[in-house]
């Protein structure tokens, strides 16, 4: 304790003052993921205490299983993988345009009624999402309101809940690049963790879509919100002095307010990947996995694998990969979106690659 | 957020739970029963059986209809406050087992014995008999008078063995009706196995058999039957379950149990059918049973008065009464007769159970099924071989685990 006496007085004071907090964070967050751990690197099977003798420890075997051992367990989670993974390449850009999008309008001073569009796009963020879920099963059931619209416009839509076909297997088809039924054997036959190429490359199914729609609606409103707090915090004089330097209304969204929303956007991406990749309420209310795995997440298949088919072990093992992911996936955005040193003129990698060719 | 979710409930587990036997209470008991009921009828005949019991005997029942008691049972268990007595399915009942969830009583009961073999061996783990049957469903054929008629065919002709359903059904055919509409599932194809001598796990549940010649010769019969147009899938004929298309007079015949008569009494009254036993296979005859039973939680304090309850509802009186309410039949061999006085027409159903077989009785099956449901979804274009193959490499790597 190199540090003098005079400041101890000081440095107890704050640890008491820190102490509940700490405790708290301790009690309900850092005990609860240690607990957690010990689970995944058991096979503890739900009945007792995990921590009473005669509960086997099998080390890392929950972790390789789900990677390395042939099987079911892998079978499913990398169909739940490959199908968030999707599902995040759709929702998080698809809700931040439109989240953006809703902001830009509604921050209009000219738009009559403003306050009601705020309102009525903020709507369905606050509605319970189990209620929306709902509402959706009824839109899309195969006489639903959906496929009456359909229909109307001469279209003879599809089950939507029921139909496991991926898009890209159906753009395929339809562009009669290869046969979903008799797929090219360089794709089927080759494959990463079981999965073949081909089931990779599936895309969203038909069911998926559905739910990826219903995500984007109920969190834009949200995200709007975020943005629209962040427009108002644009100083005018930039506007104007961009309108004084002749700048067109695109070059002003593009070089003056989105650069000022950076901080916004990286919180909106930010939280939309995480909420992407944690999704349950919605595919446990509507699809519980169904039609043929394509609707299955980690996340749900977390929870399905440790209380449905009592292997606790595997379950928690899921969702500390599930983590890591996020985590991976939140700094790599944290990367690709960081501040660049103003000092050189920004380029991007492709005008590089263009300059030095 | 999930994983912190998961532990959420171990906290409330700690005290009193070192995984030692539970103090057990005498005296009356204040038992919690979670059912999972097929409907408003069978809900209002258990609550007021258990509430007349509970009125003689000066103990407290309350009855829990669950929404989804599969996971409101695995998070009672995590959780450690599981209900006394619970509903356990036939195909999930080893996983219980397996975890010692369950108390083995049944094998203590004075009626024991009493219960069909079929249902014994479907609640039966390591050679123990676990929890007694509640009642039980089998496949029967069922076959559509109006349509068999117009194919000219007689009750002589309603077939009884693999060769004579092919040949019912291309007659059917020749008319232009469908034969057979039948659910792509094990819970249906399996019972041809069983007719071929086949089934996917040896007898005491610890081996797979799934790739053996008898399983390949069943799931080859039944492909020629849908390659043919023989048979159909209920999706390819634009309806949601068998039943429907059978309802609706879309097909001659199909395959389906028990409860097919309260659907078609409600959906399609004054369709005119018969109900036979299904057509035997090269090894005989062979179909499904569907049961539950009564289980009682090992960790419950009123494991004595759970008995009590349990003995009071497979009663024959009280079986009988069941069947009544909402159609099944009752899993005592004792009350056959009663029953066969009642319901005459059910008799095929209930013949059913003398060579019965319940669904596969082995731990961490319940994925296995339902990955092999979706390849029989597919059997008309997919390799028997291959479908087997998989089927044994999934039953193995489960059974090890």
């Amino acid at each position: 304790m190199g540090r003098g006496g005079v400041r101890r007085p000081e440095a107890v004071a704050g640890w008491l003052f820190v102490a509940p907090m700490v405790a708290v964070l301790g009690v309900f967050l850092l005990l609860p993921i240690g607990m957690a751990l010990w689970v995944s690197l058991t096979g503890w099977n739900g009945q007792g205490s995990p921590f009473q003798p005669g509960v086997p420890f099998v080390g890392a075997r929950n972790y390789t299983q789900l990677f390395l051992q042939e099987g079911l367990t892998r079978d499913h989670f990398m169909i739940s993988i490959r199908n968030n993974l999707y599902y995040v390449a759709a929702a998080v850009p698809a809700q931040t345009v439109l989240a953006l999008g809703l902001a830009l309008v509604v921050d209009r001073r000219w738009l009559r009624g403003r306050t009601f569009f705020r309102s009525a796009y903020y709507f369905p963020s606050v509605t319970s999402s189990v209620a929306i879920s709902v509402v959706f099963l009824f839109l899309f059931a195969n006489s639903g309101a959906v496929n009456a619209l359909l229909a109307y416009l001469g279209i003879d839509g599809p089950q939507w809940f029921a139909d496991p076909r991926g898009l890209i297997h159906l753009a395929l088809g339809g562009l009669g690049l290869a046969d979903p039924d008799a797929p090219p054997a360089a794709l089927a036959d080759h494959g990463l963790f079981g999965l073949s190429w081909w089931e990779w490359l599936a895309g969203p199914s038909v069911a998926m879509t559905t739910i990826i729609m219903l995500v984007v609606w109920t969190t834009a409103g949200t995200f709007m919100l975020i943005f629209l707090a962040a427009l108002q915090d644009v100083p005018p004089q930039l506007r104007e002095a961009a309108l004084v330097d002749g700048a067109n209304a695109w070059q002003r969204l593009r070089h003056v307010t989105l650069p000022m929303l950076r901080p916004a956007l990286f919180l909106v991406v930010t939280l939309g990947l995480i909420g992407t990749w944690q999704v349950f309420d919605q595919i446990y209310v509507m699809s519980q996995g169904a039609p043929a795995n394509t609707t299955l997440t980690p996340a749900y298949l977390s929870y399905r694998t440790a209380f449905g088919d009592f292997e606790y072990g595997t379950g928690a093992a899921i969702s500390f990969v599930l983590f890591l992911i996020i985590v991976a996936s939140t700094l790599l955005q944290r990367w690709l979106m960081r501040e660049r040193d103003g000092s050189a003129p920004r380029r991007r990698w492709w005008q590089r690659m263009r300059r030095t060719s | 957020m999930l994983a912190a979710a998961l532990v959420l409930a171990l906290p409330a587990c700690g005290e009193g739970f070192g995984g030692g036997p539970v103090p057990q209470q005498t005296g009356p008991a204040a038992l919690r029963v979670l059912i999972s009921s097929s409907g408003e009828a069978e809900t209002r005949a258990v609550t007021a059986a258990a509430q007349q019991w509970a009125a003689a005997e000066g103990h407290t029942v309350t009855v829990i209809p669950a929404q989804d008691i599969a996971q409101q049972l695995g998070q009672a268990l995590a959780g450690s406050d599981p209900p006394d007595v619970f509903y356990v399915d036939a195909a999930r009942f080893a996983d219980y087992a397996a975890v010692g969830a369950l108390e083995p009583y049944a094998e203590r009961l004075p009626a024991a014995g009493d219960f069909y073999p079929a249902l014994r061996q479907a609640f039966t783990y390591q050679n123990r008999f676990y929890c007694a049957p509640k009642d039980f469903a089998t496949l029967a054929l069922q076959v559509n008078g109006r349509l068999w008629a117009r194919a000219g065919l007689g009750a002589a002709d309603v077939p009884r063995d693999w060769a004579g359903l092919r040949t019912a059904a291309s007659r059917v055919k020749a008319v232009g009706i469908v034969p057979l509409v039948l659910d792509s599932s094990f819970d249906r194809v399996g019972a041809f196995m069983l007719q071929a001598g086949g089934w996917p796990v040896s007898d005491d549940g610890t081996r797979a058999t799934a790739d053996s010649p008898q399983n390949r010769q069943a799931l080859e019969y039944v492909q020629g039957l849908l390659r043919d147009g023989l048979a159909r899938y209920p999706q390819q004929v634009d309806t949601g379950w068998a039943g429907e298309a059978f309802g609706r007079g879309m097909t001659a015949m199909t395959i389906e149990g028990n409860w097919i008569r309260g659907a078609l009494a409600a959906d399609y009254p004054g369709l005119a059918y018969t109900v036979h036993e299904l057509p035997a296979g090269p090894a005989g005859p062979g179909t499904l049973s569907f049961t539950t039973c009564w289980g009682i939680s090992a960790r419950s304090r009123f494991k004595a008065q759970a008995v009590g309850f349990v003995e009071a509802m497979t009663t024959a009186d009280a079986q009988l009464a069941f069947a009544r309410a909402y159609g099944v039949m009752p899993s005592l061999v004792s009350a056959r007769q009663a029953y066969l006085r009642e319901f005459p027409a059910d008799e095929p159903f209930l013949a059913g159970a003398d060579y019965a077989r319940g669904p596969v009785n082995a731990p961490h099956m319940d994925r296995v099924m339902s990955d092999f449901d979706s390849q029989l979804a597919r059997l008309a274009v997919a390799d028997p071989a291959v479908m087997l193959r998989r089927l044994q490499r999934n039953i193995t790597a489960a059974l090890e685990r």
